[in-house]
């Protein structure tokens, strides 16, 4: 153990205070010992998505410093370098200061600033007429916030289907692709064993999720001397520190994964006693094509699978006492031919077209690498076994002597996510680390609560009636659809959702697909809305794709002159491009100013080894007419008088939402927030609410969490000690195993559906697509627009990542990170600039079949040689962010989303689906295809498209030539410069 | 011409690891946010939100690509005042404002008297030094002086801001001209490195190299995968294996 006086990740002998720290008498007048602030307040970062716990330390009311707390699970001390920032975002001079209503041209920034009760009025009019008669008509999105527990809640008791957050231009692949498989998933719901994996394999780019605990880890295992190996087209940030790179080819990542796993079968390198245990790898599957129960598990009486067992050479209930099961072979049961999932599994990946040789080329990756790390993986998985010696006992009453661990481990995130076929890429890692028996034990990928759940998890999306007039949703938007019947669509099997999120076009949309919402508005398909309702997210911007059409798409008026899309209403703390694109401006309060809770109901801060969840709570008071978004939803609910939302008298229920936070129960005894619960605080996950919980919270440092017991900490799907404590704290409806679900029934549902079996079909143009992507097992398919463009005309990938010190920060043009950063280059492959007769600082124009861009290359040696990548969302629009009319940002950078389309090609059924995973409905951003053109003489040195500038909002201070922030601390002046 | 102490009663001191720096700007951010309300407070930013911003930041990282017999890496390259035993810095000033201090080794610029000459710029080989031309003095790293021994601080919050902050745990801090101490442990055990030490101004700071590939990467000893069963198949392994 650390001695307590040391905490914290950095806690090294090599990283303490000297052993004497008094001050030397140097005599210079060096004052060492400077007062730092007047108080220190506790709460939650959100500088990005990490939620890491800060200390802010206050002086004179102003925001002095901010560090890691050392106390917090997430961050353990650290800060990043968004972090530090957080100062200069929340002093931004972009911050917007009163509620705004348009009064010019939508889009030409003119606007007057209004009371906030003439802004509710406007909202609660207009919403209210909508709920009274066609709720379906209000389009409610949000973007990178942190309460979609409460957003999605209030969603459902508006009644409208047509909510989502920003997961479906995010990580929704990653989401799905889990929580499908495994019941669970990268980041939100797992992590690697960073204190005993030996070796961890990291795919695509990862610097977005999450932030500190992947460097944390990279830093333990270097400390330990794992071997760590990257998958990345880039050669950037992590991938730089990896003793292998390989530099594959983007959107082939599964194949690499698929030729892995024939090597692995090939040699008999898999867990065979950890797939029976843990998996449905024995369950039996019926070989009856053209019968509406091909490719179904067969099914007892009772409804559980059957598998077969080898002594009693019969069927038997998979759960069955004793059960055998076999995991290869034909057999028959009550005369329907069935194999068990695993002979499926053989058969398919160890075809030869899975075969290193047979991928080697598409990868780009050599065929002898793939064998070395397929060799590596199994040395490591079944040489290097770990033991920890900690008994426990599993669902069936085993006791277990010690938890025995494969140690490999593996994380993926938006590079994965990214393409078209980011589902089934998720999957096949998911089936190739089950294979090596690495999920859940010691040195493997990790569940952090309250995962795993059942694969898929429970809830289904709600809104089959499409939303009816002053009623409430029957359920939550958003969930998991696990048959054709749970879609959302009419009978003639449109989408019912505008963003046809749960429709034949993206069954599986866990997330909505937020990025559809503006071009399906506009174009009143599947119907015209009203009210398009945004929070935090630059969808006039670097949040869309083909941003140039979407700008027109905000802006278009209908054959009446009226404007295609209604009314906008806009939440944002910032001037971002999207605030001239609205016609009424909610002003947001920064994070150093607001309550949030960062929930288990929602997207927790657990980690591996036990829940926590945590508030930020307002260290300093707004200097402006601003007002935190949830406070004003809450308004909102109870000015429209939404169930839940006023009292049995109309009078509002919840102050604002720090009262929410502490009395909202979703279910009795189960709130936003699990800590301190009871009236005297006393109980965890369930409890009465606690007058004093937010009190609690910010004693603790802005957080709670709950240390699990040893043998509570591993085998979390089949762990009698888990399942029981997940069950106490209202994690799990039943104490009952996760069987990771390598054969995906639900999918097969959809295949037999495209067949014309079942009680929801698809119409015949959807039914070619819904068959080929919805394979019950992994699969791998060309990224579909990559397929359906001239390979030749557009021969380069390109893709894009965000700067370690910007990823997800919200308006990263802040005066110290935009220093870093100012300018995003094209990097190309320098051998393959050579070949075209490019060199270092060209400029050329970025062609797709979509659109071009024009901005400067720099050239580099680690990078796939087949593709192009540039820092995204570092271009902004001329008048944006408080940024001066010569910025870089708006000068020298480019957005690529310009050339990035949000429709694919026509296709052969004449449709144009969006530019999504055909199964998730995620965007595909990273499938898109260029070519390189030199600029021609005058065309250099500014890149294009450019845009208009826009308006400063009244009421916003022009940007400061002079920045001497901390001037006012200086210990030895006091004339403050 | 200023005078430094012909050795110093400590060696204070970062060693940073290249081979975990991940290039994440934490330390670079994490430095400028402590020392612009800091010793030399403050850190001006020149243009903020313009076209030609020009900031004052103590540290620095650089990425860029290197070139071995085995190919080019990637390296991440924070930058900051060596504190040299010999600074260059320091001799040229001629007014006595740089100076090295004989307790603990730390240069520093007494900014009343730094007359902005920017003589020093010149003479440090390690692009060390920050002018702040709104103040219209030299700045630097002070190795976080106000927070070493900083009283108002919890004792395990005395050292640097950057050390304190950076994630991937790649920045040590401590005495190097103390072998037994635990930094000069871990340069030794590592191979740790000065830059440019052929000019002679014995910087304290230390780096510890990216491990070569070959050496670096654990060895595997990995076993070619054969077929399991070249007769019976793979399946026909799965039978023997279920039937043990």
């Amino acid at each position: 153990m650390m001695p307590s006086a040391f905490r914290g990740a950095n806690s090294a002998p090599s990283q303490r205070p000297l052993d004497d720290t008094r001050a030397p008498s140097e005599g210079d007048g060096v004052e060492t010992s400077p007062k730092i602030g007047d108080s220190v307040a506790r709460t939650t970062c959100y500088m990005c998505a990490c939620r890491c716990g800060i200390e802010v330390h206050l002086r004179d009311g102003q925001v002095r410093y901010i560090n890691g707390n050392k106390d917090h699970p997430v961050n353990r001390g650290v800060i990043c370098g968004k972090g530090s920032a957080g100062i200069m975002q929340h002093y931004s001079p972009a911050r917007l200061r009163k509620p705004l209503l348009r009064t010019g041209e939508r889009g030409s920034g003119e606007f007057r600033e209004i009371e906030w009760d003439e802004a509710l009025a406007i909202a609660s009019e207009r919403l209210a007429h909508l709920r009274s008669t066609d709720p379906k008509k209000l389009a409610f999105f949000t973007g990178r916030d942190q309460s979609q527990s409460l957003t999605g809640w209030w969603a459902k008791q508006f009644g409208t289907p047509n909510f989502a957050a920003h997961g479906g231009f995010c990580s929704v692949n990653m989401a799905a692709g889990g929580l499908y498989t495994i019941g669970g998933s990268f980041w939100e719901f797992g992590e690697p064993d960073w204190e005993n994996t030996k070796y961890f394999m990291l795919f695509g780019v990862a610097e977005d999720h999450d932030s500190n605990p992947i460097k944390i880890g990279l830093g333990k295992l270097k400390a330990r001397g794992a071997k760590i190996v990257s998958i990345n087209p880039c050669r950037t940030g992590y991938n730089a520190i990896a003793d292998d790179w390989i530099g594959i080819r983007p959107g082939t990542d599964g194949l690499f994964v698929m030729a892995i796993i024939h090597e692995l079968l090939r040699a008999g390198r898999v867990d065979l006693d950890y797939l029976l245990r843990y998996t449905n790898a024995g369950w039996l599957v019926a070989e009856a094509p053209g019968t509406a129960d091909d490719g179904l598990f067969l099914r007892g009486a009772d409804g559980e699978a059957l598998v077969w067992d080898r002594h009693r050479a019969a069927a038997v209930a998979w759960n069955a006492s004793g059960a055998a099961a076999a995991l290869s072979g034909s057999y028959t049961v009550d005369g329907t031919p069935c194999v068990p999932v695993f002979q499926r599994i053989a058969e398919r990946y160890l075809d030869p077209n899975y075969g290193p040789d047979a991928v080697s080329e598409r990868c780009g990756v050599p065929a002898a690498e793939i064998r070395r790390i397929a060799a590596e993986l199994a040395h490591v998985a079944f040489e290097q076994e770990i033991e920890l010696p900690i008994a426990w006992t599993d669902w069936t009453g085993r006791r277990h002597a010690t938890m025995k661990g494969r140690p490999v481990a593996m994380h993926a995130m938006r590079g994965i996510s990214a393409h078209s076929n980011g589902f089934h890429t998720c999957r096949a890692i998911h089936l190739l680390q089950v294979l090596l028996g690495s999920i859940d034990v010691p040195g493997g990928f990790r569940f952090k609560p309250p995962y795993p759940k059942s694969a898929p998890p429970g809830p289904k999306p709600s809104g089959k009636d499409g939303g009816k007039p002053m009623t409430p949703l029957d359920g939550m938007p958003l969930g998991f659809v696990a048959a054709p019947e749970d879609l959302l669509v009419d009978d003639a099997g449109r989408p019912l959702r505008i963003d046809k999120a749960y429709s034949w076009e993206a069954p599986l949309a866990a997330h909505g697909l937020m990025h559809t919402v503006i071009r399906n508005a506009w174009a009143g398909d599947p119907y015209p809305i009203d009210t398009l309702f945004l929070y935090m997210a630059n969808m006039a911007w670097n949040s869309s794709m083909n941003t140039v059409e979407t700008i027109r798409m905000l802006t278009d008026r209908g054959e009446d002159g009226s404007y295609r899309i209604p009314f906008i209403i806009y939440c944002d703390a910032y001037n971002s491009e999207t605030v001239s694109y609205a016609d009424l401006v909610l002003p947001d309060t920064t994070y150093l100013e607001r309550h949030d809770c960062i929930s288990l109901l929602d997207r927790p801060i657990s980690d591996a080894d036990g829940p926590g969840d945590a508030i930020r709570h307002p260290v300093v008071k707004p200097d402006r007419d601003v007002r935190p978004f949830q406070s004003v939803l809450i308004d909102l609910g109870a000015r429209l008088g939404l169930p839940g939302f006023v009292d049995d008298d109309g009078a509002p229920k919840y102050r604002d939402y720090a009262d929410y936070i502490v009395n909202h129960e979703r279910m009795p005894g189960v709130g936003p927030l699990a800590g301190w619960r009871g009236e005297d605080g006393q109980s965890s996950g369930r409890g009465a609410p606690n007058p004093n919980q937010l009190d609690r919270y910010i004693a603790n440092g802005g957080f709670w969490h709950h240390e699990f017991a040893a043998e509570e900490r591993y085998y979390k799907m089949a762990n009698r000690a888990y399942l029981d404590t997940a069950v106490r704290l209202g994690f799990l409806p039943k104490a009952e195993p996760i069987i990771f679900q390598l054969y995906s029934e639900p999918l097969q549902k959809f295949r037999l559906a495209a067949d014309g079996h079942g009680p929801a079909v698809p119409p015949p143009a959807d039914r070619e697509r819904i068959r080929t992507f919805c394979d019950p097992l992994p699969i791998w398919f060309e990224p579909l627009e990559q397929a359906a463009v001239d390979a030749e005309a557009y021969p380069l990938h390109a893709i894009t990542q965000r700067p370690m010190h910007m990823y997800h920060s919200w308006g990263s043009q802040n005066a110290w990170l935009r220093q870093i950063t100012s300018q995003n280059r094209l990097f190309v492959n320098a051998g393959t600039a050579a070949g075209m007769g490019l060199v270092d600082d060209d400029w050329v124009w970025i062609e797709s079949a979509n659109g071009r861009v024009k901005g400067q290359i720099k050239l580099m040696d680690g990078v796939n040689a087949n593709t192009v990548w540039t820092w995204n969302a570092t271009g902004k629009r001329k008048g944006a962010w408080g940024l001066k009319d010569d910025a870089a940002e708006s000068n020298r950078a480019f957005l690529l989303n310009h050339a990035i389309g949000d429709l694919l090609p026509r296709g052969v059924n004449g449709k144009r689906y969006s530019n999504s995973d055909p199964v998730t409905g995620q965007a595909a951003w990273f499938d898109l295809r260029v070519r390189l053109r030199k600029c021609a003489r005058g065309e250099e040195g500014f890149a294009e498209p450019a845009f208009p500038k826009l308006r400063r909002p009244p009421g916003l201070p022009a940007s400061p030539d002079e920045l001497s922030f901390g001037a006012q601390f200086n210990p030895t002046r006091t004339d403050a410069r | 011409m200023t005078c430094v102490p012909a050795a110093t009663d400590r060696k204070l001191g970062l060693v940073i690891d290249l081979d975990t720096c991940v290039g994440c700007q934490a330390c670079v951010t994490s430095c400028k946010e402590w020392n612009t309300g800091g010793q030399m407070a403050p850190l001006t930013d020149i243009h903020p939100y313009g076209g030609d911003v020009d900031g004052v930041w103590f540290n620095r990282v650089h990425t860029y690509e290197h070139s071995t017999a085995a190919g080019t890496r990637t390296v991440n390259f924070p930058r900051s005042c060596l504190h040299c035993a010999e600074p260059a810095c320091v001799t040229v000033c001629p007014t006595g404002a740089s100076y090295k201090r004989k307790s603990d080794g730390i240069v520093l610029v007494d900014e009343d008297k730094c007359i902005g000459c920017k003589l020093c710029s010149w003479a440090c080989p390690y692009g060390a030094r920050e002018f702040d031309v709104a103040v219209g003095v030299m700045k630097k790293c002070t190795l976080c002086v106000d927070r070493i021994y900083n009283d108002n601080l919890p004792e395990e919050d005395r050292v640097p801001a950057c050390v304190a902050a950076c994630p991937t745990s790649a920045r040590h801090f401590g005495d190097l001209g103390d072998p037994a101490s635990a930094v000069s442990a871990l340069v030794a055990e590592r191979g740790g490195v000065a830059l440019m030490p052929e000019l002679d101004y014995q910087p304290t700071n230390r780096y510890l190299p990216p491990r070569a590939r070959t050496d670096r990467a654990p060895k595997m000893n990995a076993s070619p995968l054969e077929d399991a069963s070249p007769h019976g198949g793979f399946l026909g392994w799965v039978d023997r294996m279920l039937s043990r």
